[in-house]
């Protein structure tokens, strides 16, 4: 595999956005995935996602495991910091990182392999945290890189490309985000950016632990008859909740809808999220009853897509430890040393 | 009977029982030596265990200012009669046996070559409290009163200790400054005082401090700087982020705010520990970790992923014996080479050994500066007989002047003006290259953070020359370390020799001691104290110079003799295993035994 470099020149009418960059800033070099990778659609959905925030790419630090999808930071935001971390780590990383500086806006890469089997701890302890980050699941039941295992994610009687059947019962990684106290929970599907980019926008955006699955098809190993996280499988069973538009801080909602159509949350940062329901009953801020309907369409074999919790006053980690408003990293000795006249008051005390 | 007579010069032991609250009447009789001007050097042998088992506090008395371990026990305070047959069996013929006599022991229970010294110290606590609680922790006090006069160690020590521990609360002043008299009057009233073995005061303690090396390393890294702390709870370690905790509370919160300039992770465990670590000190912030060998093991695939994506951590590793529940809670100095080689693919770290409470506060904040200017993790390699004893050790001190070196940063402007900035560049010769934080500049300078497959720019490589380069300059960087990590101390004997001895870490006291012996019997060693590894070129010169050295350590495998094999390419044949690794900490007496039947077959073969 080798290094391309993506040609620099821009074309002049490429529109620039509020902070003067235009969405090829947001790119990075071309992706060395598979043709038809649903990851690939993930990255791009990130690059718009980013692009129409006004998010400065510097300001996005990209951390991830190991495994096909820990590999597509390469791929987007080349001009942010980027940590290829140890398989199934990506969340103790990005908290750490997270805690040196606050003011970044942290995005975690993650697959289902690298989070839901090796990882699964990580996972689950991050959220419990509420660490403050964008954390985006690859999910496509498969081990790509080592061609074709099944991870923990694979459904039950779920069929390799091989033809063995998954014996194993499914770790539903959004039911965890809800239950362990994840304030921002999704799912979505590679294949509908219309509603993943408004996701990952409203994710960015959030201030707390938010987390989306995205179920993402293998084209090589997992996108036959018999797979359930093929693109055909998952066509015929999504199940939205709902269809999002992420409406910036500050900025006039236009759309109309009848009432008791759209639900708008306002999150901590003025943005909003607006929510066309496609289910009449659903309340995205119940965090119960999202999980009582996550169960009950799970049971019927249906995939439920859209936001499917949101808090919209999050805490999160620094709340926990009520840590200084400016980024641990910006201190210097003065800062942070008590000095020699309260070492010689310690010595004093040891005496 | 003979009677072991020694003023300033014994070894005390006490036998209690876990969770009845002796250690801390243990400690009130140190410290009420040491205000005597006499040094003293205890040790707590515990069980894994929190209450009823047996636990026991070795005290060493000793007004040269010997503090290792001397071995044998000149009094025997059988406060256990769980393990009574086995601590009287301890007590050296001649030496004394202090009891609660309330209930009548069989004779045959006693030795005849020991002193014995009752006191109904059940009986006294009882007819004066009524309250349980009460009733066991003035049954202390009152063993320490009577061990006060036994002892000859003044009333006047007590009291004023007792007012400054618990100055503003008179009741408790006194109550136990009455209990500690319930004890001395009994001994004065009913038994021959004071013993062969005695206090006397002097003037050999001076401004010492009496601290312990958890939270000397703690407070090493608040002077340090560290920011961000994870760990998960493992003995003998989890007092080193406790400490930190305690320190940051007190001089890290914003009094304006009450905000915390500082943060500390208890995480699901040591793989998350070192991450979250990691992951700050890739973002700029100066942190660390604190576990024991277990952890370590759980740990090594992050420690190589730092080695070679060439990120600052410091890891403060409080060696025990292990794996097991048990062992653990006894020292050993037995995790050398899985750290010095943590991980997969050719790796070698950066490790410091401090020798007592002082060395673990100053190795601790110059391993945040060396993790900075380095770049690598950095070990400091402490171990259970001085992070969880107090020991007395020289002031702890601070240069108010110095600056904290954070290394090769490039900075924003650096890059705005058009610096050149390739992240695994050597640009300065000296194998360590620039870095950025996260965020710094909206154009320059980003880049990503991998193991090993990249190139001088970080720019994603399987090209055999990249990884060459690469790995070629990390050895560069580790013979730079050698010239920056503390250096090693030589003590030459008085005549000129061809035995050299080296050592590292907590068995200095022992050794010192050792090399008195030694030499008062004619024997001639030289002897040089490891600071840390890699190993500079005076290493090298010391083993050169000397026929036959002697390296001592607490391991089965001689793992230091190894390290020194391995990485400067002696002749085994010439270094000899002084190995001491049942668990207890090193004595004197064991490597004077050593060396002299060591010194006594060279001289048969001669």
């Amino acid at each position: 595999m080798t290094f391309i470099a993506k040609p620099r020149l821009h074309h002049p009418s490429l529109t620039k956005n509020k902070v003067g960059y235009t969405r090829r800033d947001y790119e990075g070099p071309v992706s060395t995935l598979c043709a038809g990778c649903g990851h690939d659609s993930i990255s791009a959905a990130i690059i718009q996602a980013c692009w129409e925030l006004d998010i400065e790419p510097h300001r996005v630090a990209k951390l991830s495991g190991i495994g096909c999808s820990s590999k597509t930071p390469t791929y987007f935001l080349g001009a942010s910091h980027g940590f290829n971390t140890v398989h199934g780590r990506m969340p103790s990383v990005l908290t750490g990182a997270n805690l040196a500086n606050r003011e970044l806006l942290y995005l975690g890469v993650s697959g289902d392999g690298d989070s839901a089997s090796i990882g699964l701890g990580q996972f689950a302890n991050a959220m419990r945290r509420g660490v403050n980050m964008a954390y985006i699941v690859f999910n496509n039941g498969v081990y790509g890189l080592t061609k074709g295992q099944f991870s923990a994610t694979a459904d039950r009687g779920s069929k390799s490309k091989k033809g063995a059947v998954n014996n194993d019962s499914p770790v539903d990684l959004v039911s965890l985000a809800l239950q362990l106290g994840a304030t921002y929970v999704a799912r979505s599907f590679s294949g509908d950016k219309e509603q993943l980019i408004p996701l990952i926008k409203g994710a960015m955006s959030h201030g707390g632990a938010a987390f989306i699955d995205v179920i993402s098809p293998c084209v090589t190993f997992n996108n036959h008859g018999g797979s359930t996280k093929s693109y055909d499988y998952v066509r015929q069973h999504n199940a939205a909740v709902s269809r999002i538009d992420f409406v910036p801080a500050g900025a006039e909602i236009t759309t109309q809808y009848a009432p008791g159509e759209v639900v708008q949350v306002e999150q901590h940062d003025g943005s909003v999220l607006s929510l066309r329901k496609l289910h009449s009953d659903y309340d995205p801020t119940d965090r119960y009853a999202a999980m009582a309907y996550m169960q009950q369409h799970l049971a019927r074999g249906e995939i439920v897509t859209g936001l499917l919790y949101v808090d919209p006053l999050p805490t999160d980690l620094h709340t926990s430890l009520n840590t200084v408003a400016a980024p641990l990293n910006s201190f210097n000795a003065a800062q942070l040393n008590p000095g020699a006249a309260a070492l010689e008051k310690i010595n004093a005390a040891l005496r | 009977m003979k009677r072991i007579e020694a003023v300033n010069d014994f070894v005390i032991k006490f036998a209690n029982i876990n969770g009845s609250g002796s250690a801390s009447a243990n400690e009130l009789f140190s410290r009420a030596v040491m205000r005597m001007g006499v040094p003293v050097s205890p040790r707590n042998i515990f069980p894994s265990n929190i209450q009823g088992m047996p636990t026991w506090y070795e005290a060493r008395v000793c007004e040269k200012g010997y503090h290792g371990r001397r071995g044998g026990v000149d009094m025997m305070v059988a406060m256990n009669p769980q393990t009574w047959a086995a601590d009287i069996a301890e007590i050296e013929p001649g030496g004394y046996l202090f009891y609660d006599s309330t209930r009548p022991i069989p004779t045959s229970m006693f030795r005849d070559d020991v002193h014995n010294m009752g006191v109904p110290l059940t009986e006294i606590t009882n007819a004066a409290y009524t309250d349980p609680r009460q009733r066991q922790l003035f049954k202390n006090i009152i063993y320490v009163g009577a061990l006060s006069a036994l002892l000859d160690v003044d009333a006047d020590v007590f009291e004023k200790l007792f007012s400054e521990q618990f100055k503003g609360k008179e009741r408790l002043l006194d109550s136990n400054i009455k209990a500690l008299h319930m004890g001395r009057d009994y001994v004065k009233q009913h038994l021959q005082y004071p013993l062969g073995i005695r206090v006397s005061r002097s003037d050999k303690v001076g401004n010492q401090i009496f601290t312990d090396g958890n939270s000397a390393a703690g407070l090493g890294c608040v002077y340090g700087g560290a920011t961000v702390a994870a760990w998960y709870p493992i003995t003998p370690s989890s007092s080193v982020p406790e400490a930190f905790q305690k320190y940051c509370d007190k001089f890290r919160t914003e009094e304006a705010t009450g905000q915390h300039k500082y943060a500390i992770v208890q995480a699901e465990d040591e793989l998350a520990s070192i991450g979250m670590a990691i992951g700050a000190g890739w973002n700029g912030a100066r942190a660390f970790t604190a576990t024991s060998g277990a952890g370590i093991s759980l740990m090594t695939e992050f420690i190589g992923l730092a080695y070679f994506a060439e990120i600052p951590v410091t890891l403060i590793n409080v060696q025990r014996g292990g794996p097991s529940t048990g062992m653990p809670t006894r020292t050993q100095q037995s995790d050398l080479l899985s750290c010095a080689y943590a991980s997969h693919g050719d790796t070698k770290h950066v490790l410091l050994f401090p020798q007592d409470p002082y060395e673990c506060f100053t190795h601790s904040a110059a391993a945040l500066d060396l993790a900075d200017r380095l770049q690598t993790p950095i070990f400091v390699m402490s171990d259970l007989d001085i992070g969880m004893n107090q020991r007395l050790c020289k002031p702890f001190d601070w240069d108010d002047t110095k600056e904290y070196d954070r290394g090769k940063v490039m900075t924003a402007a650096e890059l705005e003006a058009g610096k050149d900035f390739g992240r695994y560049n050597d640009v300065d010769g000296d194998g360590i290259p620039w870095r950025t934080y996260p965020g710094t500049h909206p154009k320059r300078g980003s880049y990503f953070t991998r193991g090993t497959s990249k190139d001088a720019y970080a720019r994603y490589s399987e090209r055999g020359p990249d990884y060459i380069y690469n790995m070629e300059r990390l050895l560069k960087k580790f013979k730079t370390a050698a010239t920056l990590v503390p250096q090693p101390l030589l003590r030459n004997a008085k005549e000129k020799t061809p035995l050299g001895a080296i050592y590292f870490g907590s068995t200095a006291p022992a050794m010192r001691e050792a090399l008195d012996v030694l030499e008062d019997a004619g024997v001639h060693v030289d002897a040089m104290r490891l600071q840390a590894f890699p190993f500079p070129q005076s290493v090298l010169d010391f083993i050169n110079s000397h026929e036959r050295v002697f390296v001592v350590e607490q391991n089965r495998d001689a793992q230091m003799r190894t390290m020194l094999i391995n990485e400067l390419e002696v002749d085994p044949a010439k270094m000899v295993r002084v190995l001491h690794y049942d668990g207890t900490p090193i004595t004197a007496r064991f490597i004077v035994a050593a060396i002299q039947n060591s010194v006594a077959t060279l001289k048969e073969t001669v």
